[in-house]
């Protein structure tokens, strides 16, 4: 236990410090954004993509070349799909002049 | 010196995410930081492609095919859905990257098993792909579920004793998964496909009888949920840009979840078992009110009301969406306007199906930001208003949330338009609301009915203002 914790403490620091930031950046969010922001954060986790690239790029097997293929087009869809969207709904925020 | 860089651009990828984060918290900013994280993406994702060590140049064609297939899909999808299919569009985005995390920790394990002794399998790695497994096959069926109600294909399903049989899953594959990590017993792989098929089933127990009224919730919990899955591709590669975006996800998320059911004065604890939607079992409900007399009003003189007064609030509410009527609302504002009759419009936190659902609506229809007042600046200015007009809301101008502790939208804040002179309620029947209770507000003497569908009487109602 004590092993683990010392051999990842650079990373356990990220996390508790990334767990503050995001409670931080979303403290005093207009109703009004929720839906939006939801939609951002959403597409941010797109970023699981890279996982499936890795293993896409690295796939020798049949089976790796053809569940790495498919991840990759998932995780594509979450990002892209993400951004979209939420560029679409705050596209109807500009201010009229 | 590749690594180098890639680390680089993971370090600015990562940043991007924050500011963009931060940028999106604020209407002003708010498209431009999602551009920001968008760019921080495309960087991430790049640099990886062409950077990370191991990828080999034989399988980029896989690697692009993909990512072209992804784009093509996804823009083409989110540019075609309608303004009042949003919340289900993001629900199958997030299912998406649930099934994304889910995959890979499938195909790490058939690494992990190919290149240990079963048994023998590092503690650490196989509790990391376990976790990954299990959070993005419950958030990927999960997000599919909740896309399935949204839409109307599946409706609020509850079996007997659901919640046992819901923590006493969980409990099983949780039991199974730290049997398999600590004793490493020889059937591993039957019991990861074992953990699978039981997360898959969760996710599908989990969401079901939660009442589509409270979906938005839901969405946004496992938004947090495939957050967390994503950090936990991070742990498995040490890739710090992973790690960052899932985290940060996983923690903004779980706290925009408590805010969302914070403005309907609910706990998260509640949502996700109370069975909101389900309707019964909650005391009494005041069916006596049936019994009252309800006025009603035609659309002449609702228009004559409506040109005459001084001010006037619009209360907009999912019927207004589901009839499509932003435009025409838009348009009779513009009227009234040019009659000199002010116009505002009351938002309620949770009004339609998400919060923010009314003013991404409305400014379709390019009624000006300003123009749509929060709930909390508006209350007090329902006393001094001549005629509030519904359209298309219910339970979230019903006093019982005020006056019925027997009520299940008891506490719930509410538009306080009881308040004005007149208040004129569209609808399109004397149906109840979402919330499946009756909303004395229609009995009241101060208060006329006009039936009809949103956008036909809205309309009905400009050329009769025209024409006055």
């Amino acid at each position: 236990m004590l092993e683990f914790i010392n051999s990842n403490i650079q990373i356990i620091y990220l996390v508790i410090l990334m767990i503050f930031v995001g409670v931080e950046l979303i403290e005093k969010v207009p109703s009004v954004l929720h839906t939006p922001l939801m939609s951002g954060a959403n597409a941010i986790h797109g970023v699981v993509i890279i996982g499936a690239i890795i293993i896409m790029g690295q796939a020798e097997s049949t089976f790796a070349i053809i569940l790495g293929f498919i991840s990759v087009i998932l995780g594509t869809l979450n990002v892209v799909g993400g951004f979209v969207v939420t560029d679409r709904m705050l596209e109807m925020f500009k201010k009229k002049k | 010196m590749n690594k180098e860089i890639l680390q680089l651009i993971y370090l600015v990828g990562s940043i991007s995410f924050m500011i963009g984060l931060k940028m999106l918290s604020k209407p002003d900013t708010a498209r431009k930081g999602n551009l920001i994280a968008a760019f921080g993406m495309t960087i991430a994702i790049l640099g990886t492609i062409f950077l990370y060590e191991g990828i080999k140049i034989s399988n980029y064609g896989w690697i692009f095919g993909g990512l072209i297939i992804g784009t093509l899909l996804g823009t083409l999808s989110a540019k075609k859905v309608k303004m009042t299919k949003m919340p289900e569009m993001v629900s199958l985005f997030n299912g998406m990257g649930g099934a994304c995390a889910m995959l890979i920790s499938a195909v790490e394990f058939t690494h992990l098993t190919h290149n240990h002794e079963i048994g023998a399998l590092p503690k650490g790695h196989l509790l990391i792909i376990m976790l990954g497994l299990i959070i993005g096959s419950i958030s990927f069926v999960g997000s599919l579920v909740a896309w399935g109600k949204l839409s109307g294909h599946l409706g609020d399903k509850t079996l007997k004793l659901q919640q046992v049989v819901n923590i006493g899953l969980l409990l099983l594959i949780l039991g199974i998964t730290c049997y398999t990590i600590m004793v490493g017993p020889p059937e591993t792989i039957t019991y990861f496909y074992a953990i699978w098929g039981l997360s898959v089933l969760y996710g599908i127990l989990f969401v079901m009888p939660i009442g589509g009224a409270d979906m938005p919730v839901v969405i946004s919990l496992l938004n947090s949920f495939t957050g967390v899955a994503a950090a936990m591709g991070g742990f498995l590669y040490d890739n710090k840009v992973m790690l960052v975006g899932g985290i940060l996800v996983g923690s903004a998320g779980t706290l925009l979840t408590l805010v969302m059911c914070k403005a309907m004065n609910r706990s998260l604890t509640n949502v996700l078992i109370g069975n909101f939607g389900g309707g019964g079992g909650n005391g009494e409900s005041t069916t006596s009110l049936s019994g009252g007399h309800v006025r009603e009003i035609n659309v002449g003189d609702t228009a004559i009301l409506l040109k005459y007064a001084n001010n006037v609030i619009i209360v907009p509410g999912y019927g207004l969406a589901v009839a499509q009527a932003q435009h025409v609302c838009h348009e009779l504002e513009e009227i009234l306007e040019k009659e000199g009759v002010g116009v505002k419009y009351a938002i309620h936190p949770v009004a339609g199906r998400m919060p923010g659902h009314m003013n991404v609506l409305l400014a379709e229809s390019n009624v000006s930001y300003d123009k749509l007042i929060e709930m909390e600046h508006i209350n007090p200015e329902f006393s001094t208003t001549d005629v509030v007009l519904v359209v298309g809301a219910n339970d979230v101008v019903n006093p019982a949330a005020k006056t019925d502790p027997s009520s299940p939208i008891y506490g719930m804040p509410i538009l306080d338009v009881e308040n004005a002179k007149n208040i004129i309620v569209m609808k399109r029947s004397m149906k109840a609301g979402y919330a499946g209770i009756e909303n004395e507000l229609f009995f009241q003497p101060k208060t006329s009915m006009l039936f009809g569908d949103a956008k036909g009487t809205l309309t009905k109602l400009v050329s009769e203002i025209k024409a006055l």
